[in-house]
């Protein structure tokens, strides 16, 4: 598939309330492939463009899960089946011993799950992408906010759009090249 | 509680960030120690003396790989010396990084964020520092690996009725989760020195650990997602890692261990004790990088007033230790008692009641807790009094226990002194490196803490 030329337009604003209130606006004029990208996480902003399908809490429940059943049945295997040693006469499936590791597993495999799950969602590590190719965009880590509209949106033109991102009263308006 | 109320008392609070400054400035403010200011003589004298302590342990521990544990001063009956005190302490210290970055991030308390970052910087070094000392002790560090259920030739696996087993998997899954909290807490961070870098090959660098963070809403989203249940899992965690390192006691019958006090009562004395490492340690960072505007007089107080509060609990612990030892009516453990308090090793418990219960009152005067230089010195000796408290229970109740003739002293040799006086110098080598390497407040955390970032209602 050739790629097209242009990702999208982008808008830079110098406040939260401002972007928040673009992002509001551009997304109830139509337009769904939008995103925005700010130095800090803003509450609700997300909902705001479109995005309500979060899978990270089921990745992590499953990590958990998956943790647990692993930390349980291996001890009950490697106890009570593959090499069971009498020690202090205790049962070879002494559950309540087990149940620190099983624990353990759990957190481990979970927060692994977490953090993981959470990048390979996001897509990262990405090493490239086109919104760096604006130059003001390093400042998105620091002090501005950004708002893009992408070229594959059905409701993108590059006049139009850019014309109506202009009436948003933002600091600057840019094409981004992909 | 109502508005009015609510302004008096944040009026007469001092600020989590003194007012004047701009996401800008902020990020201006901490990139800048990483990123253009250079390290003064200062850094290269302390970091000079720490490298200097980290080749010590090294020496000392590649001495000990040559010789065996026999150039230590454990012995029988007191098989645990030194090795298993450190590891206590170090461990301890850790856990207050987790309770700052994870338990206050639950209970939103904002102000934990401009102490977070080096906060669990600190629990990450204080575990390393932790995890020599076990896998050093079991003799043949070679193979510590043993440890770890692995399909080997002998057929055989770990045993899991053990609580030293239980310790295994709670000291590895806390260094991996702190690692990952602290990892991810970074990548923001990581965006941001790659974008501010001038240096070619450090924008290459931050840019390969950042991932390519850019930012979006919906990695955003994401990401706070995962940062919270990670914190939730963490909680329960650092509750786990030192109530199992109780259990390796408590669960032994020796007199002095087998009690069940103790997964609580180590759990606070871990906090206090990592409190008192978090003030040593901001107290001359904001001092010497002049973040006094990022880490106030509101996060002085609170770490003194949380070291107050953990403080009484360990007293309670001593004080229902005492009690116990009359009241159980065993002659084992009310000798225990009479040993702490007239025996050969008296001095280190009584030096532990006043470095440990009287020196912290101080404490409860005002004053005190917003004076960096007091804090300072009563963090010190806390420190001092949770490492004896780790030698009392070690040592002085293995050295005496059910039958005089078994009974034994410990003398720490020099080895000993420099393994341990070593880690200390490897936890500030690493954290002076980290200092220079990595922002270390959360910038982007910090950003959401400002005036400007506050959303008006709709």
């Amino acid at each position: 598939m050739k790629r097209d030329p242009i990702y999208g337009m982008m808008a830079e604003f110098d406040t939260p309330v401002a972007l928040v209130e673009a992002a509001k606006r551009t997304y109830q004029a139509g337009y769904t492939k939008i995103d925005t990208y700010t130095p800090f996480p803003i509450e609700g902003l997300a909902e705001e463009i479109g995005f309500h399908r979060n899978e990270v809490p089921l990745v992590v429940l499953i990590g958990g899960i998956v943790g647990g059943l692993t930390g349980y049945l291996m001890q009950y295997w490697m106890s009570a089946v593959d090499y069971p040693l009498n020690i202090g006469g205790k049962p070879y499936h002494s559950w309540p011993a087990f149940i620190v590791i099983t624990f353990e597993m759990t957190i481990l495999f979970a927060g692994i799950s977490a953090v993981f799950g959470m990048l390979a969602l996001n897509g990262l590590p990405m090493p490239y992408h086109p919104v760096f190719n604006v130059p003001r965009f390093t400042r998105a880590s620091r002090d501005r906010f950004f708002l893009v509209v992408f070229s594959s949106d059905v409701q993108y033109d590059p006049a139009a759009t850019r014309q109506f991102l202009e009436s948003l009263d933002p600091s600057s308006v840019s094409e981004v090249p992909s | 509680m109502d508005e009015q109320y609510k302004v008096t008392v944040d009026a007469q609070r001092a600020p989590v960030i003194e007012p004047g400054y701009t996401f800008g400035s902020v990020t201006e403010k901490i990139s800048a120690i990483v990123l253009t200011r250079p390290a003064s003589n200062g850094w290269f004298l302390g970091f000079g003396v720490a490298f200097m302590l980290t080749m010590m342990m090294l020496y000392a521990v590649g001495y000990l790989v040559l010789k065996g544990i026999g150039i230590w001063g454990v012995t029988i009956p007191i098989g645990w010396g030194f090795a298993i005190v450190n590891f206590v302490w170090w461990i301890g210290i850790g856990h207050a990084g987790t309770l700052i970055s994870a338990i206050l991030l639950l209970l939103r308390q904002s102000w934990r964020n401009s102490i977070n970052r080096f906060a669990e910087a600190m629990t990450l070094f204080a575990v390393a520092c932790a995890g020599i000392f076990p896998a050093i002790h079991v003799g043949r560090p070679w193979l510590a690996y043993w440890l770890f259920p692995y399909p080997s030739t002998m057929g055989v696996w770990p045993q899991f009725r053990s609580p030293l087993m239980w310790d295994v998997f709670a000291v590895s899954t806390y260094g991996t989760i702190s690692l990952l909290f602290w990892f991810i807490g970074l990548i923001p961070d990581l965006a941001t020195l790659r974008d501010r870098s001038e240096n070619r090959v450090a924008k290459i660098i931050y840019g390969m650990l950042s991932m390519g963070w850019r930012g979006s809403a919906r990695h955003w989203h994401r990401y706070e997602t995962a940062y919270l249940l990670l914190a939730g899992l963490a909680t329960p965690l650092v509750l786990s890692v030192h109530t199992v390192v109780s259990f390796d006691f408590a669960v032994g019958i020796v007199p002095g261990w087998h009690t069940t006090i103790f997964p609580p009562y180590f759990v606070a004395g871990a906090i206090y004790s990592g409190f008192a490492m978090v003030l040593m340690l901001a107290i001359p960072i904001r001092k010497i990088y002049g973040l006094e505007d990022f880490i106030t007089e509101r996060h002085l107080q609170n770490s003194a007033k949380v070291m107050l509060a953990t403080g009484l609990i360990v007293a309670y612990g001593y004080g229902i230790e005492a009690f116990m030892g009359w009241y159980s009516g065993d002659r084992y453990d009310a000798f225990t008692l009479w040993n702490r308090l007239h025996g050969p090793y008296a001095p280190a418990y009584w030096a532990l009641l006043i470095c440990n219960i009287f020196i912290p009152q101080v404490l409860w005067i005002r004053k005190l807790r917003t004076r960096p230089i007091a804090l300072f010195m009563v963090s010190g000796v806390i420190l001092v009094g949770m490492w004896l408290e780790r030698f009392i229970i070690v040592v002085v109740s293995l050295h005496r226990d059910f039958l005089t003739s078994s009974w034994g002293m410990y003398y720490p040799t020099r080895w000993d002194w420099m393994t341990y006086i070593g880690t200390i110098g490897m936890f500030l080598a690493a954290m002076f490196l980290f200092l220079r390497i990595l922002p270390a407040i959360s910038i982007f955390e910090m950003r959401t803490l400002l005036p400007e970032a506050e959303m008006k209602a709709e």
